[in-house]
């Protein structure tokens, strides 16, 4: 159980791995997430499951370097254990016949991205996507996107890839272009902070999928909440999913900032 | 457990008899209730140590002689789970700390905790005859601890007898008081019991909420391997409901489930502000420091230190989430609660300890919102203080906000400790299940089960929120109920 079957780098600091846990893998659906805390001193951080295989009664995810944990994970090697894998964890991504759906994924959020837009596509809905990131060596699973997306936009900051400039230059494209039905959102909550506000002004309804500081991430701590149409809910057992122009977006900016001091401090700490 | 008949019964026992006879009751009423040894408040706001120290055996054997040996001992029928509890006093009495264990172990199999967390004056203690005659209880909480440590220090290790394997499956889910209590009983009785926790360590509340300094780790670590020793099997990681569903554990071959997955959903105030930064609830700020170790640099979790702490409510949990501040390092670590201190639900004890390191307590006075800096960080909040009306339906004095009363005080740290609500993640997943509109499982309250056949349940999932023993308690019942319900369902099988 909990043990690293394969490992692939799909940028320098984006890493996929397979690992074995069959009861995840029975019982998971697009959107959930899970647990996963390293060694006995880590600490629990949620993580979206990418995809699942049931034969082999594995559970992908895909990580970026960015903390001292994310890296911690993203270190395994094939044959190590997980020390503590909880989930899934969650609603499930609500997916069903829209029409044409205009998805967007940031950065290391194309990960759970995925597969909702495999599930969009069982569901028979035109999928258009946006993939952005700062620079072409961030952009990942193009290739399975590309194969499931009925047409793709490629955005970088940079423009080292695809086009340059931010996911919103994307979306308004496709917005111009078609009739959305549905958008749906992952990535930094900055950018779905734009998506939300361009939605609006189009008046698409528009799903964020939001990851939170969570600590157990079964409800009990409340470390995730998040102000979504004057309600306070919890991104771990009312979400991750919610109604993006309802999202109160600056709080939850402010709120994803809470340990930045002490994230600056254990950072700068491992890479001594 | 023994029956109320057999109780008197062991009351003429001859050496019983002979020990109530060696001192006159005069006598023993005029010995003065021990004094609990406590860590010197100085020190202990530096540290995690417990803060009570216990009681020597001179002292366990001088209080056990202030016991009166009642014919009608209404201590007993003060506990939850029914220890005989004059029997074991006088076993402590007569020097025999063994079987003073033993008996307590007949009714409670984690005497460790329930003897440093039951809120014995408003039990057993409240009980006690001395009450009556406007003397102190007999320290019945001090002796049972002091019995418990006794086990633990001479590492006696009373396992339970375990009847014969029947090799019948069935789920704990939860790891708790409740969930313990209910493991203990099952596989007493012979059952094959598997524990559920959704953490990654055991204990439940036990763990994550009670500081080290009121119950250390030590002592679940202990309990838990007294337990893997009985042959009840742990998994840890595992949320029922959603790494499995009831029916995947049916056809895993569990015939029966008891659910004490506990109070889950922190409650808040809805005030404004509330999601500021530096405003978390008491299950975040005990579960950081206690099941995390938040404070300990070795450990990766982080952990927000406040200089001037407010800790808003009156239970338990406040005052554990209080003390945890000013042992965090808060210069001012306050409990702001509503109502009086008299009105206050938590232990005595713990409040008079509060006091001792330092905490204030603003009485009659409620926050109405809170200010934050730029960065999103509590820095104010604002109070209103508050009169009391009449009782209300829990026969506690409503309390009523004062007008033009409004006030701020600085903070720069703010925990919510004013109780939960139930975890849905269980119920949601049990279609069909009934709940109470405060979204508790309904249960019949002598067998603890629920209206689905073989799953019972008990604890704060049950009750919202009540204290250790009374989980205990409820996980003993359903126990008892899940055997029978096995037993009378096994003629299909076979």
């Amino acid at each position: 159980m909990n043990q690293i079957l394969s490992k692939e780098y799909l940028s320098e600091k984006v890493v996929k791995l397979e690992i074995h846990a069959p009861w995840i893998a029975k019982n998971r659906r697009a959107g959930h997430f899970v647990i996963v805390k390293i060694g006995k001193t880590g600490e629990r951080i949620p993580l979206t499951i990418s995809s699942s295989d049931l034969e082999k009664g594995t559970i992908t995810l895909i990580i970026q370097k960015v903390g001292v944990t994310s890296s911690k994970v993203a270190n395994l090697e094939i044959g190590d254990k997980v020390t503590d894998l909880l989930g899934p964890l969650g609603m499930p991504a609500n997916i069903e016949y829209f029409g044409t759906v205009l998805c967007s994924g940031g950065g290391v959020g194309v990960a759970p991205l995925f597969p909702v837009i495999k599930e969009l596509k069982n569901k028979g809905n035109r999928v258009l996507t946006v993939l952005a990131a700062r620079s072409k060596d961030l952009i990942i699973l193009e290739k399975e996107i590309r194969s499931l997306s009925d047409e793709v936009i490629i955005m970088t900051d940079d423009g080292s890839y695809g086009q340059k400039g931010l996911v919103t230059k994307g979306l308004e494209y496709f917005i111009n272009h078609e009739n959305i039905d549905l958008s749906i959102t992952i990535g930094p909550a900055v950018m779905m902070k734009f998506v939300s506000l361009l939605t609006k002004k189009h008046e698409i309804p528009t799903i964020a999928s939001l990851n939170s500081i969570m600590v157990d991430g079964t409800g009990m701590c409340g470390a995730c909440r998040v102000t979504v149409g004057g309600q306070t809910k919890f991104v771990c057992v009312d979400g991750p999913e919610f109604n993006a122009h309802e999202i109160e977006w600056d709080e939850l900016l402010m709120r994803l900032n809470c340990y930045k001091e002490e994230e600056n401090i254990a950072n700068s700490i491992t890479l001594e | 457990m023994i029956s109320e008949q057999n109780k008197s019964k062991l009351r003429d026992n001859a050496w019983r008899v002979e020990l109530r006879e060696k001192i006159k009751t005069r006598e023993r009423s005029q010995i003065k209730r021990v004094k609990m040894t406590e860590e010197d408040p100085c020190l202990r706001i530096k540290s995690n140590t417990e803060v009570n120290k216990g009681i020597s055996l001179e002292e366990a054997i001088t209080e056990a002689r202030r016991c009166l040996d009642c014919i009608n001992p209404l201590c007993v029928e003060g506990c939850p789970v029914g220890i005989d509890i004059p029997r074991f006093i006088k076993n402590i009495e007569r020097n025999n700390i063994p079987e003073a264990i033993k008996v307590i172990k007949e009714s409670n199999t984690f005497p460790a905790v329930c003897g440093r967390v039951c809120p014995q004056e408003v039990q057993c203690e409240s009980k006690c005859n001395y009450v009556k005659m406007k003397k102190e209880p007999v320290a019945i909480g001090y002796l049972e601890r002091f019995a418990a440590d006794y086990e633990l220090k001479n590492k006696l290790c009373y396992l339970p007898e375990i009847n014969k394997s029947n090799n019948i499956k069935v789920a704990v889910i939860g790891s708790g008081p409740a969930g313990m209590s209910a493991a203990v009983d099952l596989a007493k009785a012979g059952y094959k019991v598997t524990v559920f926790e959704a953490l990654h360590d055991y204990g439940g509340v036990l763990r994550y909420g009670i500081p080290e300094f009121r119950l250390p780790k030590s002592i679940i670590n202990t309990e838990i391997r007294n337990m893997k020793q009985m042959g009840i099997e742990f998994v840890k990681n595992f949320i029922v409901g959603k790494t499995a569903t009831i029916n995947d554990l049916r056809e895993e071959g569990y015939r029966a489930f008891f659910v004490g997955s506990g109070a889950g959903l922190p409650k808040f105030m809805n005030i404004p502000c509330e999601n500021s930064n530096g405003i978390l609830s008491s299950n975040e700020y005990l579960t950081r420091v206690n099941l995390m170790s938040a404070g300990n640099s070795k450990f990766d979790t982080p952990i927000m230190r406040g200089k001037k702490v407010a800790v808003i409510g009156g239970g338990n949990t406040a005052i554990d989430s209080v003390r945890t501040a000013r042992r965090m390092g808060a210069e001012r670590a306050i409990i702001i609660y509503r109502r009086s201190l008299n009105e206050m639900p938590a232990r005595i004890e713990e409040i008079k300890h509060a006091q001792e390191e330092g905490i204030e307590f603003i009485t009659l006075t409620n926050p109405i919102r809170y200010f934050s800096d730029e960065q999103g960080r509590v820095n104010r909040i604002m109070l209103q203080k508050i009169k009391l009306g009449e009782p209300d339906s829990s026969g506690r004095r409503s309390p009523i906000a004062i007008p033009c009363s409004e006030y701020e005080l600085e903070i720069d740290l703010a925990i919510v400790s004013i109780g939960v609500s139930p975890n849905p993640i269980f119920i949601k997943s049990m279609q069909g299940l009934y709940t109470s509109k405060w979204g508790t499982i309904q249960v019949n309250d002598k067998t603890m089960q629920s209206n689905i056949d073989g799953i019972y349940a008990g604890g704060d999932i049950v009750r919202g929120g009540a204290t250790v023993i009374l989980a205990m308690g409820d996980g003993r019942k359903a126990a008892a109920a899940i055997n029978e319900y096995i037993l009378s369902t096994a003629s299909f099988d076979f």
